[in-house]
């Protein structure tokens, strides 16, 4: 049913002697939603910009089908792009800049003014046609750059953070716009962005990227909830890192870890484990539980930081041993008020079979507490 | 608001400003303007009755080929400027910062000597058995000495040589505004080079273009002391026109005339600069 469309292999790119795209091999999959996610300089406006034709790999093939595009300027690729500040035309109206595509196609003029109309209409900008693009809203021009890309009926789009320049309400607008055409237009779309929300709300299937190799490639859903890997839980999300040590390996597919000297018993983790070693136990802030200090359960702490979230209340909690906890609750119906002074005291637990457990990684780790075990 | 009795710097800065642009600026063009529409007087210059008399005069035969001829060679200047410039600038915004400041430097520096000395080291330059003619001619290339100087080229090379940096400078400055995203977005949508360049490339550097024109046509058409070295007596331009009125024919009326031609074409020029930044939505200088 998943069939690829367009395949990265090998993919090898340096500047200035620095490697920005390292052997990077990456099947997409035809009418997907995917999203290429990492920090600055990880590689992925490169990568971006080497399907659309700007960049050329020093190494490795990119396919569409089974046509080689690697040497295929852009103007020959069935692919369009949505730039991240929009670059369109200034001195042509919107209707000239969605009808440019299709001019250099020599496309007939009915049939241009149709297509154009249809892919305003498509973005809600109809009577936009004869604006100048400097009298736009940010979001109208975000619209005309989608609409101009679309209307060449590309293969791919390939949309460079596309929403960076917009305010936090336009920009979720904007998501769930993005999303509908992309439902409508059955287009594959390969989606560049920094914000872990905007790639875990939107994509069918998003990969992490750090210094041009993937962390991790799965459904947002897979890479929130077990990441391959401390970079990736640490980039996408907040999370706990509870330092642990195995106490035994039981055979029931579990093992029993030590964490703050609570024996805990969790699902047996995917990489090898013995008795003595030391892992990551992972936590999202959704998954703590904050008790009463006089539960029998959990680790002591107090409460050092408290932050009303409208739909949560979020807090900072320290432990005695210095580990920093983030906590994030729902407010409850029955306890409308609940809510936390400074400095009082709490006990810290989570709800068994929520962890991920990661190995600890040789390299050190920067400036996050609680991960060196 | 307090008023400008209370704040007596902000009031001295205007009255400085306004005082500046009343006698030095507007004073001056006016009596240009009144003096064309005066009669010529042996005398004192100028003197009542009112009359057209010298915009008549703009159209004598004679006077309306100079003039032709005046504006063919800045044409002809702002071509070749712009022929040599517009690659220039280009690749002036593609090469590195340092090389840029160098490079612009370099452009800059010909100001720090007097325009006139300048061409006078041109005229030892293009001279019958000046430096460009002896070296072709050791070199083999030609067998005798070439025409070059008391020409219409050597007026064109000298006008050339002095306001080529007014062609590049602005067109400089459009191409490095000239964000590489437009080119991408062109390419990305299936132009190929040329189509960017007509599409693209020449409406958005097009305010650099007029303002080039703009900064080398007119003055082409007034830099007397060109023809007056390089020239000879047949390629004149309305700068000599004007001052030869001035100074020589004593004809005030008629130099005044010919002086606002000048301005009228400027203002036009103008007019067409700030259309063409309007079209790309910035705003008119």
């Amino acid at each position: 049913m998943k069939q690829t469309l367009l395949s990265l292999s090998n993919l090898t790119k340096q500047f200035d002697g620095k490697k920005v795209l390292d052997s990077l091999d990456l099947d997409i999959f035809d009418g997907e939603f995917i999203t290429l996610l990492g920090p600055s300089g990880c590689g992925k406006t490169t990568l971006l910009r080497m399907m659309a034709g700007f960049e050329h790999p020093d190494d490795g093939t990119i396919a569409l089908g089974d046509q080689d595009l690697t040497h295929t300027p852009p103007e020959h690729r069935p692919l369009n792009t949505v730039f991240q500040n929009y670059a369109l035309f200034p001195h042509m109206s919107v209707f000239d800049n969605v009808a440019y595509g299709l001019k250099m196609e020599k496309r007939p003029k009915q049939e241009i003014r149709e297509r154009v109309e249809d892919a305003l209409a498509m973005v809600q900008l109809e009577d936009f046609a004869r604006r100048k693009p400097h009298q736009l809203s940010g979001g109208q021009q975000q619209r005309v750059a989608i609409a101009r890309a679309v209307v060449k009926r590309p293969k791919v789009l390939l949309l460079d953070e596309p929403l960076s320049a917009l305010d936090y309400k336009l920009r979720r607008t904007m998501q769930v716009e993005l999303k509908r055409l992309q439902r409508e237009l059955g287009i594959t779309f390969v989606f560049v962005t920094h914000d872990q929300e905007e790639a875990l709300s939107m994509s069918d299937r998003v990969v992490v990227l750090k210094d041009g190799l993937i962390q991790q490639l799965g459904t947002p859903r897979e890479v929130y909830e077990r990441p391959a890997n401390l970079f990736t839980a640490r980039f996408v999300g907040e999370t706990n890192f509870f330092p642990g040590r195995v106490d035994k390996a039981n055979g029931d597919d579990t093992i029993t870890v030590d964490v703050f000297g609570l024996k805990r018993t969790f699902r047996k983790p995917d990489f090898p484990v013995s008795g003595g070693q030391s892992l990551h136990v992972l936590l999202r802030p959704e998954d703590i539980r904050v008790l009463a200090p006089d539960d029998e359960d959990g680790v002591a702490g107090k409460i050092v930081e408290r932050n009303y979230k409208g739909s949560t209340l979020d807090s900072v909690i320290h432990l005695e041993d210095g580990t920093e906890v983030l906590a994030s609750e729902f407010f409850d119906e029955d306890d409308p008020t609940f809510d936390y002074r400074l400095g009082e005291p709490v006990k810290v637990s989570w709800v068994d079979g929520w962890e991920w457990l990661l190995p600890t990684e040789p390299e050190a780790l920067p400036e996050e507490e609680g991960t060196d075990a | 608001m307090r008023s400008l009795t209370q704040q007596p710097f902000r009031a001295a800065v205007l009255v400085l400003v306004w005082g500046w642009l009343l006698f030095l600026v507007l004073t001056p063009n006016l009596l240009v303007v009144g003096a064309s529409v005066m009669t010529r007087d042996p005398g004192s210059f100028i003197s009542l009755p009112l009359t057209l008399d010298a915009y008549r005069q703009l159209l004598d035969p004679l006077y309306l080929e100079v003039f032709l001829h005046s504006l063919y060679m800045a044409a002809m200047t702002t071509l070749v400027c712009l022929l040599i410039g517009y690659p220039f600038a280009w690749a002036l915004s593609k090469v590195g910062k340092r090389n840029q400041v160098l490079l612009i430097f370099l452009l800059i520096v010909p100001f720090w000597t007097n325009s006139l000395v300048r061409t006078y080291a041109l005229k030892l330059i293009l001279a019958t058995n000046g430096l460009l003619n002896n070296g072709l001619m050791s070199l083999g290339v030609i067998d005798g000495p070439m025409q070059l100087l008391y020409t219409e080229g050597a007026v064109i090379i000298g006008l050339v040589y002095l306001l080529l940096p007014f062609m590049i400078l602005p067109l400089y400055s459009v191409f490095e505004d000239l964000r590489e995203d437009y080119l991408r977005a062109s390419h990305d949508l299936g132009a190929g080079r040329l189509s960017t360049f007509i599409h693209v490339i020449v409406p958005l550097t097009l305010p650099g273009v007029l303002a080039g024109i703009m900064l080398v046509l007119l003055p082409a058409m007034g830099l007397f002391f060109v023809p007056d070295i390089l020239g000879g007596s047949r390629n004149l331009l309305v700068g000599n026109v004007i001052k030869n009125q001035f100074l020589d024919a004593r004809n005030w009326p008629f130099g005044a005339a010919a002086s606002i031609l000048l301005t009228l074409a400027m203002a036009f020029l103008m007019f067409a600069h700030r259309l063409s930044k309007r079209r790309i939505g910035e705003d008119g200088v």
